[in-house]
């Protein structure tokens, strides 16, 4: 063995069950190197970064290290060893400051000496040239500044093999791009990275070898300079897929939802949507994009009735439906599914059956005092066989259903009453390509009917094909709302950090100059 | 090495079975403290069943003592169902008992056909008006019903404690602070010993549970106790149907107070709850707010006090003895719903 492989994976093998999570899965990692790990969701990837960074242990087979075999039985093994992941919803105090972040639980004395911790931590930022005040409240920092904070804490605990589970998925292309630049930066001073994405193009980006995982197996490892999107995706999915997505050209219809001037403050009074405009047309895909927390949430829930709006208009077919009940804009034919962080929060009673959930909307219409699930029942089926859902039964509790046929579920209910207008968030966060792909179709379908659909979406890339036009949100306004054929990413991108036009046209002109 | 694994599934069967091994345990595990007594723990077990059910009397007492339970649980699940912790069944038990026997003690001359219904439809309103008070305030101002029904209940105490020692005492008790005797008018009936209130109760174990699981109302309950944002954006009147649904939760109960001081005491006093009112909690949770199991567990309650008064007596050991197993049994029986998430295997 070459004293290059610094962990290698010997028959490694994880049940859950009877669910097989990973089969017989063997490689070595070797020095200085990213790679990327690519898979649908279900196919194993967490799991077997798990193992490896001691939160699960396998059932079978051995990881080593440098040539001996280890076996982690806590996170903390995991560290003291080498090897740090960076989750991807971050583990930070938000209420200590950047420095007291980074050091928790690792001095063990009752006094510490701040000034020559701070000054250790500054040379390890200085070394992989990061750049971050580390006085500042976590709570003051942006979401790529604590991310940044999270790989120091890893750092400085002594890692050198780094695991990053879906680092970008919170990031704008900008932030994305310093985040590849310090990642092939710490390649060059000596660590290995393991970086778990969904996005085809940031994989051909930064890393230098792309792990491949199907139904729990290790398909293969290529390198990506000899490989393409078309061809990864081909491996991942183990069957060619047209990775297009449509965008039928539907004849613009009436306009049929006008938001006016919209503003909403929350319980801390702090000003979640400072005026928005806009308006949505029958047959069109409106497209938001925006980091999370931009105010998605509380537009949603502003037009559907649930979110106290502080003042503005909701103008739906010529009636403003500001102030009226969640029950009385269902009858109205808006639909909407929000698909939350996690999945559940909204829409669904996970507890409950699939029928139960089903008449969650209508069951009121029921005209007896007893309910009659009888219907949704003949319903539940009747979507479980358009929407292909997997589930062991219509009385089985969804909770317990993978969260691609929760979200089918959620869909497939919301799309059955043959609403006029969709308000939809994330419907395809976490599914995999072929699920993704009948979501678009489906929301397609509706376009052409006729239906107005607000897309609320994180993929840019989805988003640019999708949708007609998409409106950029940052911190609850609307800086930007471009023809999707006429924009790019970057220009989202700056929309998103808050740029307007002008700036992003001067930005964009020196880079030509 | 041996490793704690998330279940993934849990039969009702596998449930069964845990529960009634959590039981033999408990059974064993207060076997030694009955040894620690200087007894042999299987003849006082012997015993404590003989205490409950060993002739026709005492199974009557045990039935008898086994309705104010199991009524007032079937109150408190229709509440916790909503994930609404009514902690204020004494409290909604004692009010229910109040009104009732106002019309009890004024109304006296009533025929009984006019004045029983009457008591008991007081009961059944003055208990929900009790739990609808804190049932308003968590609607309203989201305050915490937990503290809220809880401090109620000293209210409602001291409530019957004023009107025993004041206004209602008896002017005929010689200077005992007690309250009238209710005239025979005021009394259920009873059939073959027991009274009807046992039909109340079993009609109530259909109802309740109907009510829970087979109408709307009852869906909106599981929805809004499952998750209040779900409800809010399926469009229900949460604070509507919280409202009502307390009202429901605490008229019942006071429905169980009511028929309690009407049958059994003949009279209102301060001691007419004495922790029913927990002790129902204690039922509504270990039959996880099935109405059926309900009934099952109430009169396996009602049979442990009544098998522990009667081991008092007869091996002249405390009758904390019985509390001490009632509380290992609880024990052990919260303690094994791990068993249904999880399973422990070996590597």
């Amino acid at each position: 063995m070459s004293d290059k492989v610094i962990v290698s994976f010997k028959n490694i093998e994880k049940h859950f069950g009877s669910v097989i999570a990973n089969k017989n899965i063997s490689f070595d990692l070797e020095k200085n190197q990213i790679y990327a790990l690519l898979g649908e969701n279900g196919a194993g990837k967490s799991t077997l970064m798990n193992m490896l960074s001691g939160i699960y242990k396998p059932d079978k087979g051995e990881i080593e290290l440098h040539g001996e075999s280890r076996k982690f039985n806590s996170p903390k093994d995991a560290i003291n060893a080498g090897i740090g992941m960076i989750h991807q919803h971050f583990k930070l105090v938000e209420n200590l400051s950047a420095l007291e972040n980074i050091i928790l639980g690792q001095e063990k004395k009752i006094f510490v000496n701040k000034k020559k911790i701070k000054q250790k931590v500054e040379e390890l930022c200085d070394k992989f040239d990061l750049k971050l005040d580390l006085d500042k409240k976590v709570s003051m920092l942006s979401i790529s500044e604590k991310q940044t904070i999270e790989i120091i804490k890893v750092l400085y605990r002594g890692a050198n093999l780094l695991v990053l589970d879906e680092p970008t998925a919170v990031l704008t292309p900008q932030e994305t791009n310093n985040l590849f630049k310090i990642m092939k930066n710490m390649k060059e001073k000596g660590c290995t990275l393991i970086i778990i994405t969904h996005k085809l193009h940031e994989i051909m980006n930064v890393s230098d070898k792309v792990i491949i995982m199907r139904k729990g197996e290790l398909i293969t490892t290529v390198e990506t300079s000899k490989t393409n999107e078309k061809e990864l995706t081909d491996i991942m999915v183990g069957e060619t897929l047209d990775l297009k997505i449509e965008r039928p050209l539907v004849q613009r219809g009436d306009k049929i939802l006008e938001v006016k001037k919209l503003r909403v403050i929350d319980e801390d009074k702090v000003a979640k949507l400072k005026d928005i405009s806009f308006d949505i047309y029958e047959g069109e895909v409106l497209g938001v994009a925006g980091l999370a927390g931009s105010g998605q949430k509380e537009l949603c829930e502003a037009i559907n009735g649930i979110q106290k709006v502080q003042s503005g208009e909701i103008i739906y077919e010529h009636e403003n439906i500001l102030g009226k009940n969640p029950r009385e804009i269902i009858e109205r034919g808006i639909s909407m599914s929000f698909i939350p962080e996690d999945r559940l929060g909204m829409g669904l009673v996970p507890s409950m059956s699939m029928v139960d959930n089903i008449i969650l909307k209508d069951y009121y219409k029921q005209k007896t005092f007893f309910l009659n699930r009888k219907e949704g029942e003949e319903r539940s089926y009747k979507i479980i066989k358009e929407l292909n859902v997997k589930t062991p039964g219509i009385k089985h509790p969804v909770k317990e259903l993978s969260g691609g046929n929760i979200q089918k579920i959620l869909l497939g209910r919301e799309l059955e009453i043959n609403p006029h207008l969709i308000v939809t968030a994330y419907p395809t966060r976490g599914l995999d390509i072929a699920s993704s792909h009948l979501i678009y179709d489906l929301i397609n379908e509706r376009k052409k009917s006729g239906t107005g659909i607000l897309y609320i979406g994180e993929d840019l890339d989805v988003l640019l094909e999708l949708a007609d036009r998409i409106i950029v949100m940052c911190d609850g306004e609307i800086t930007g709302m471009v023809e999707a054929n006429k924009t790019d990413k970057e220009e989202l991108g700056f929309l998103m950090a808050g740029l307007n036009m002008e700036e992003i046209q001067l930005k964009r002109g020196a880079k030509i100059d | 090495m041996i490793k704690i694994v998330k279940r993934k599934y849990c039969s009702k069967r596998q449930i069964f079975i845990i529960n009634i091994l959590a039981i033999f345990l408990a059974l064993i595990f207060s076997s030694v403290i009955i040894a620690l007594t200087a007894n042999n723990p299987l003849n006082v077990y012997i015993s404590m069943i003989d205490g409950a059910f060993g002739n026709v009397f005492r199974s009557k007492e045990t039935i008898i003592n086994s309705i104010p339970l199991l009524i007032t649980a079937l109150g408190i699940s229709i509440a916790f169902k909503m994930k609404f912790w009514n902690i204020g069944a004494e409290g909604q038990y004692i009010m229910g008992a109040f009104l009732g026997s106002y019309f009890a003690l004024n109304f006296s001359s009533l025929n009984k056909l006019i004045l029983l219904p009457l008591m008991l439809v007081a009961g059944i309103i003055s208990g929900g008006i009790w739990a609808f008070i804190p049932a308003y305030f968590k609607a309203k101002f989201k305050t915490n019903e937990t503290i809220f029904t809880l401090l109620m209940n000293y209210v409602a105490i001291k409530w019957i404690t004023f009107l025993q020692y004041g206004p209602w005492k008896d002017p005929n008790a010689n200077g005992f602070p007690k309250i009238a005797r209710f005239s025979p008018n005021a009394v259920l009936p009873k059939i073959s010993g027991i009274h009807i209130g046992l039909i109340f109760a079993l009609i109530l174990v259909v109802l309740v549970y109907y009510y829970i699981n087979h109408t709307k109302q009852g869906y909106e309950i599981s929805v809004i106790g499952e998750s209040e944002n779900t409800a809010i954006y399926a469009g229900m009147k949460v604070d509507k149907i919280i409202l009502r649904t307390i009202f429901i939760s605490g008229a019942i109960c006071g429905l169980a107070g009511i028929i309690q001081a009407s049958a059994v005491n003949r009279t209102l006093a301060v001691s007419i709850a004495s922790g029913v009112g927990y002790t129902a909690i204690i039922i509504a949770w270990l039959s996880q707010l099935n109405a059926f199991i309900a009934l099952l567990v109430a009169v396996l309650f009602s049979a442990m006090v009544q098998g522990g008064a009667y081991i008092q007596m007869l091996y002249n050991i405390p009758s904390s003895a019985a509390s001490i197993l009632q509380g290992t049994i609880l024990f052990f029986v919260l303690g094994s719903q791990f068993f249904v998430n999880y399973t422990i295997k070996r590597n």
